[in-house]
């Protein structure tokens, strides 16, 4: 496909979900109101449609070192209804960044939606760092609607860090990510969720850990302000010699509702697994000691809010 | 440079502070000291507006404050140290420094900061100001947050309270130094001998209100008194 021109929108969606203006070098797809328009690829990275149904298979080469690929999705046009199914093959002993997201402008008065089904396969000592950043804006009242799901499978040895952050404008998101780790095989996932309005944000996470020497730490940080309302699910299942930390720490403000349901179940003897959760509104000690450096009450809470989500 | 006039303060039912009057000059490094309960910590607090006075009036550079907020205070010049640092999540010690001094500071001005308190930049600035951090080096970052701001008034409530011994054994030269670099007054919450002994004048509490006042060069042990056992580290 040749090289496209986007508008001011659309660079301006790609900025804030890749920090990026535009297309950039190096493996590159970009889908645009439900369509794929622009592919590029490396002599180690290849990108194929899918025959059977939309979406892309992104194959990385064994040994691949210091290259990105990005994946990026926008959507313009309100009314959208979007289903992707892209599926990443990692070869062995490989190193990539992948740079996915999706951005929707929707200044229509009926609702655009996108699921990004994602399926991860690492091959033995691959890494890959996934970074995905989901953001929502127009002055429509048609819904900015998100329902990512995630499949991560990791050989013996490999490693993924998943970073997944939705900041603002997404009407409802229901995250759905499931792990099966090999052995020796390393799964971190950093997760940041900010709502407003009347917002619906849920993450499901399940990661079996089969491998012996296995481990996955997973993060999330959420803020759910106005009557936004946030769900956390993780289920951990330790199946093998391992280790798992599970940490949900949240900040609620105004009417803003946060669940938090950990579930961990040990399957051996040697895993050892851990839950923490926090959830509650800013500590007015933390408000007072940034209003004593001369800022405001106001100004100290958004501090204390981009810190957290930083 | 900041008067106290007629400070009283209740909580739970209990006067805390009673008809409280003080005058602290430019320049100057005050103490103030006392038994446990005798209202020093709320004293600090009611000068930099964490805590509200029922009455009385308070004046700083010759404009009244008392009804000013803690940022106000702040801006117009007053600084302080938090007896128990506050944590945070994802704030770093950098943030912190970089907000005190209302400025994206270079490393090498954070460093010096930093290293009046005893700490290395590279180790600290990258760190987040939360509970990963020992008791002592949040204190110590606590004060180089203080000395960032480098303002008129700096408060101290209990620089000694929970410091590690080498910080202690600094707090001293910190404050020696800050005399030396800022042009301003300090006060310092203290019952630790070593402080009481550097100041200009020490204000002894006692049950809410003000005891004596003791100018540089008198016994301390007139002062201590019943204090005695907080003589020593």
């Amino acid at each position: 496909m040749e090289k496209i021109d986007l508008n001011k929108v659309e660079s301006s969606l790609l900025m804030s979900i890749a920090d990026i203006p535009g297309i950039t070098p190096g493996a590159f797809s970009l889908r645009k109101n439900g369509k794929p328009v622009y592919v590029n690829t490396t002599p180690n990275i290849n990108i194929l449609p899918k025959k059977d149904k939309p979406g892309i298979d992104i194959y990385v080469r064994a040994d691949t070192k210091d290259e990105d690929v990005h994946i990026p999705v926008v959507i313009t046009e309100s009314g959208v209804s979007d289903t992707v199914y892209n599926d990443f093959y990692i070869g062995k002993n490989a190193d990539v960044v992948i740079n996915a997201g999706c951005g929707i402008h929707n200044d229509g008065c009926t609702d655009t939606h996108h699921n990004g089904i994602h399926r991860f396969f690492l091959e033995e000592g691959a890494h890959v760092v996934y970074i995905e950043k989901h953001y929502g804006e127009g002055e429509g009242t048609g819904k900015r609607i998100l329902d990512p799901v995630t499949e991560v499978t990791l050989g013996k040895g490999a490693t993924m860090e998943m970073q997944t952050t939705q900041i603002k404008g997404v009407t409802s998101t229901i995250r759905t990510s499931e792990a099966v780790l090999g052995d020796d095989s390393s799964l971190v996932i950093s997760e940041k969720i900010m709502t407003h309005d009347d917002q619906l944000a849920e993450t499901h996470f399940t990661v079996n850990l089969d491998g012996k020497g296995s481990s996955c730490q997973v993060t999330s940080r959420s803020v759910a302000t106005e009557n936004s309302r946030q769900k956390f699910v993780s289920k951990v299942f330790g199946n093998n010699e391992c280790f798992g930390h599970v940490e949900c720490d949240a900040i609620i403000k105004d009417n803003g509702k946060v669940s938090s349901c950990p579930e961990v179940t040990s399957n051996c003897i040697d895993a050892m697994l851990i839950h923490e959760a926090a959830i509650g509104k800013i500590a007015g000690e933390q408000i007072t000691k940034l209003m004593t450096l001369g800022l405001t009450a106001e100004e100290a809470e958004a501090e204390i809010i981009n810190g957290f989500l930083k | 440079m900041l008067e106290l006039k007629n400070i009283n303060f209740s909580a739970d039912g209990k006067q805390i502070l009673k008809d409280i009057n003080l005058t602290i000059g430019a320049g100057k490094f005050i103490a103030i000291t006392g038994p446990n309960g005798s209202g020093k910590s709320t004293l600090a607090k009611i000068i930099m507006g964490i805590e509200k006075p029922d009455s009385g009036t308070i004046t700083f550079d010759g404009k009244d404050i008392t009804n000013a907020t803690i940022d106000e205070r702040a801006n117009a010049g007053i600084s302080f140290g938090f007896q128990q640092p506050v944590v945070f999540k994802g704030i770093t010690v950098s943030d912190i420094l970089n907000l005190a001094s209302k400025k994206t500071l270079s490393r090498d001005d954070a460093c010096e900061h930093l290293s009046m308190v005893g700490l290395c930049a590279n180790d600290y600035l990258d760190r987040e100001v939360n509970s990963s951090l020992s008791g002592g080096e949040l204190k110590r970052i606590e004060i180089a947050s203080v000395i960032a701001r480098g303002t008129k008034l700096t408060i101290f409530d209990e620089p000694e309270a929970g410091i590690d011994l080498w910080s202690f054994k600094n707090l001293i030269k910190v404050f020696n130094d800050m005399r030396t670099r800022i042009d301003g007054s300090i006060v310092v919450i203290s019952h630790q001998e070593r402080i009481l002994s550097i100041a200009d004048e020490i204000v002894l509490l006692s049950d809410g209100h003000v005891e004596k006042v003791v100018p540089q060069g008198e016994s301390l042990g007139a002062v201590l008194g019943e204090q005695a056992s907080c003589r020593k580290l």
